[in-house]
C-alpha cells in the first residue's frame, strides 16, 4: 500500500475530510504539520511515496516541493505548478500563452506607470497583488482617482513584491438577479470533475468571503476549456476560476491547494475522495 | 519558545483542565490533530492546538500575508 504524507499548517475541514476519506478508502494518509517539519539535503526527512501539499502559506509550500522535486517523491501539486499558480502574472502568461482566454492583464511598478496601464484598460479596472489569495488587497477602481489612492497606499507597504503592480480589466459578471456570479471548477488530472457558481451581492465572489455555491454542469465546453487551462499550467490538482462573458468563459486565475468544503454538498461529487485517488495514481508504485 | 509564545500558550496534562490562553476559561476540547482551531466559548478567541503531547493551544496566528489557496 502506498504511504502519502500530507503536509498542512492547519487542520482545517479540507483536511479533515481527506483523512476522513482516507480513512474509509483504506489508504495510508500521514497528517505532517509544517511547523513541525526538518527538511534535509538527503533524502529521508518526507519518507513517502508521495505527497500531498496543504500548507496555507505560499512561501512554505514552495519550499517543501523543491524538496520533494529533489528528493524524486511525486508531490500533488508539483512545484512547477505551485510556482505558477501562486503568482498570477505567471498564470496569466501561460493561459496566454496556451490560447485560453483571460482577461486583458499588464503589470507595472511604478505608480505612474500602473496608472497609464490602467488608461489603457479603462474603467473600471481591478488593481490585484500578483501573489496573494482569497481575493485580499484586490481592488476595484472606477476611476483614476480611486486607482491613485489605492496606488499610494500600496506604495507604503513595506514588502517590495506589493509594488508589482497586477493591472485587469474589470469583467462585468452581474446577473439579472443583480447578484454577482463567477465559476469555479474543480480539475482533477485529466478531468474537471465538479463546478459551481458562485453569488454574491459583493463583485468579489470568493465563498471564503460570503459569496453561496450552488452547483454549475460540466458541459463539454467548460470540460475543455478547463482541462486546456490546467495543462497550461501543468495540471494536477487544481481550483480554476471562470467569468462568464459574452464572447465567452474567460479564466483569471487558478489554485493549487484548492479548498473544497462549500463545494462538496451542492456538486455531490467526492472531492477528497478523488484528489486522493489522484494522489495514489501519481505515487512512487 | 519565544517571550511571546509563553506569554499566549497555555499547557495540559492528561488530568488537567486545558485553560483559554487569553481568558483563563476552561476549554472542553479534545484535538485530534495538530494544528486544528477551536473558538473559546468564554471570550470567542481563536485558538490553535499547537502540540497534542503535551497539549498546548495559544492564539491562532492571524492570516499571513503568503497565505491562501
Amino acid at each position: 500500500m502506498v504511504r502519502i504524507g500530507m503536509v498542512y499548517s492547519r487542520a482545517r475541514v479540507e483536511e479533515k475530510m481527506l483523512l476522513d476519506s482516507a480513512h474509509q478508502q483504506g489508504i495510508e494518509l500521514v497528517p505532517v504539520q509544517d511547523d513541525q517539519l526538518i527538511l534535509d539535503l538527503d533524502p529521508g526527512a518526507l519518507p513517502y511515496d508521495a505527497v500531498l501539499e496543504r500548507s496555507v502559506s505560499y512561501t512554505r509550500s514552495l519550499y517543501i516541493l523543491r524538496f520533494c522535486r529533489a528528493h524524486g517523491i511525486p508531490a500533488i501539486n508539483p512545484y512547477e505548478v505551485a510556482a505558477t499558480c501562486g503568482d498570477k502574472t505567471e498564470t496569466s502568461l501561460r493561459l496566454r500563452q496556451a490560447g485560453v482566454p483571460t482577461p486583458r492583464t499588464k503589470v507595472a511598478f511604478e505608480p505612474e506607470a500602473a496608472l497609464t496601464a490602467l488608461d489603457q484598460l479603462g474603467y473600471p479596472a481591478v488593481i490585484k497583488p500578483t501573489l496573494g489569495s482569497w481575493a485580499r488587497m484586490v481592488a476595484r477602481v472606477d476611476t483614476r482617482r480611486e486607482a491613485e489612492q489605492i496606488l499610494e497606499h500600496r506604495e507604503q507597504l513595506p514588502n517590495p513584491i506589493q509594488q508589482v503592480y497586477y493591472l485587469q480589466e474589470y469583467v462585468e459578471k452581474t446577473g439579472a438577479d443583480g447578484l454577482h456570479r463567477d465559476l469555479r471548477a474543480f480539475v482533477v488530472g485529466d478531468q474537471t470533475i465538479a463546478a459551481i457558481w458562485r453569488n454574491s451581492p459583493h463583485w468579489i465572489t470568493n465563498t471564503a468571503r460570503g459569496a453561496k455555491a450552488s452547483v454549475c454542469p460540466v458541459t463539454p465546453e467548460l470540460n475543455e476549456l478547463c482541462l486546456k487551462a490546467a495543462k497550461a499550467v501543468g495540471g494536477g490538482v487544481l481550483a480554476l476560476d471562470l467569468m462568464e462573458t459574452p464572447q465567452g468563459l474567460t479564466v483569471h486565475e487558478i489554485n493549487h491547494t484548492m479548498e473544497f468544503r462549500n463545494s462538496v454538498a451542492p456538486t455531490g461529487v467526492d472531492i477528497p475522495g478523488l484528489i486522493l485517488q489522484h494522489a495514489v495514481r501519481e505515487a512512487k508504485q | 519558545m519565544s517571550q511571546t509564545l509563553q506569554q499566549t500558550t497555555t499547557q495540559a496534562t492528561p488530568n488537567e483542565a486545558l485553560e483559554c490562553p487569553e481568558c483563563a476559561a476552561a476549554l472542553p476540547i479534545r484535538p485530534t490533530l495538530a494544528g486544528e482551531l477551536v473558538d473559546c466559548k468564554g471570550c470567542s478567541a481563536e485558538l490553535e492546538v499547537v502540540s497534542l503531547q503535551p497539549l498546548l493551544v495559544q492564539l491562532a496566528p492571524t492570516i499571513q500575508e503568503d497565505w491562501g489557496e
